[in-house]
């Protein structure tokens, strides 16, 4: 039963879930991709949209990036502030949300379907089909480089989110198995 | 742990949450545009004198900026090597004066001053049918959830190093899941039994309208 008190909780606690991944799970910074750094940050972004659906993903997702507005360390490596609003990570962050959106959305047409396959479409639908565009973007404007030497750049992210989709898929099906219930994409 | 607020009371500290964010949403729109490496060197000397008003907090917002700092080296080293050092010290200076005016705001801002202050720009959130101190009471308790989770990870790595000798890292996401939906489920319980996210309603009423949504 879906009440709003915990519809509220839920959505607090996958807030904290992205906060706890970034927190505990060592970012990479690699020389290739600018000072973008690849976490396991997205893989809660993507397991935020999947088990919520859309709207409350992505409300989740924007109450992570206004705690980290707000100050809190919760960015991975333990940045926050307004200051990772002018990084070059921005396209990413601001996306997040509608990438949160895109898997709920892609996890709602395939509720028919069997968890691990739904997962791994919809959150490599929301986590990179929809997410690059906007980093890309974000990645040109700020570090000030051509759109395609982003876009080449970018492509370091690619192997590690694959598999972020896989760790996502894999995820929630232990969650299927573990708390059914909690799967809000597919009441 | 969590927080990032530097106690004290400086002049930074004095003024309002909402001017120093007003102030620096200001500073980054008017920055953007500009090019010249004399204007924005001014601009960081400024924000460097407002880092010495804080006095011996100084350290602290030092320590913090560490691992920017090594990202405005890297934009500069980049754009050094690739294009032209000019550009990177333009593209350098902007990244540091605001990533250092962010940062002290941050630091010299109490997190419920901040919210407070952003209560205004909230309002689009009624647009989807939440109040704002629904939106407060998510705030609260996603920072509150954030510690206990960083614990639980850590309990949940500890048990499985004993168990294999090796670090969990990503096996343990599952696990950390589980456990957060059933805090989450026993939060949720324990908010209803106390009247629900809008406080205690009269004889009841409103409890209905909670079931049915």
């Amino acid at each position: 039963m879906m009440t709003a008190d915990r519809s509220l909780v839920h959505i607090a606690i996958h807030v904290a879930v992205i906060s706890a991944l970034g927190y505990y799970l060592p970012a990479f910074t690699t020389p290739v991709t600018g000072s973008v750094p690849i976490t396991a940050q997205t893989l809660g972004v993507m397991l935020a949209g999947v088990m919520l659906g859309p709207v409350r993903g992505a409300l989740a997702v924007l109450l992570f990036l206004l705690i980290v507005a707000l100050g809190m360390p919760v960015l991975s490596g333990g940045r926050g502030g307004i200051g990772v609003f002018f990084l070059p990570s921005v396209g990413f962050l601001i996306a997040f949300p509608i990438a949160a959106f895109v898997c709920g959305l892609t996890m709602q047409l395939l509720r028919r379907r069997p968890v691990f396959p739904s997962v791994l479409v919809a959150s490599m639908v929301g986590g990179i089909l929809a997410l690059y565009p906007f980093g890309i973007l974000g990645i040109s404007l700020v570090a000030g480089k051509p759109l395609w030497e982003s876009a080449i750049g970018s492509l370091v992210f690619l192997p590690g989110d694959i598999l972020k989709c896989f760790g996502t898929a894999l995820v929630a099906s232990a969650i299927e198995r573990g708390r059914p219930d909690a799967i809000f994409s597919r009441q | 742990m969590i927080s990032s607020y530097l106690s004290g009371n400086t002049a930074l500290h004095r003024i309002g949450a909402g001017w120093k964010l007003l102030g620096l949403f200001f500073v980054s729109m008017v920055l953007l545009p500009v090019n010249s490496p004399l204007v924005l060197g001014s601009v960081l000397i400024g924000a460097l004198l407002l880092l010495a008003s804080l006095g011996s907090g100084m350290v602290t917002v030092l320590r913090s900026l560490k691992p920017v700092a090594f990202v405005v080296v890297f934009i500069l080293a980049l754009h050094g090597f690739f294009g032209t050092l000019e550009a990177g010290v333009i593209v350098a200076l902007r990244l540091a004066s605001l990533l250092l005016l962010a940062t002290l705001i941050t630091l010299t801002t109490r997190l419920d001053d901040m919210l407070d202050a952003l209560t205004p720009v909230l309002w689009p959130v009624a647009l989807i049918g939440l109040s704002e101190r629904k939106l407060a009471l998510a705030i609260a308790l996603a920072i509150r959830f954030t510690p206990m989770l960083i614990d639980v990870m850590r309990q949940l790595n500890e048990a499985y190093r004993s168990r294999s000798g090796r670090n969990g890292h990503v096996k343990l996401v599952a696990p950390l899941c589980l456990h957060a939906l059933n805090a989450a489920d026993h939060v949720a319980e324990a908010l209803a039994a106390r009247g629900g996210a809008d406080g205690c309603p009269p004889e009841g009423a409103g409890r209905e309208e909670d079931e049915v949504r």
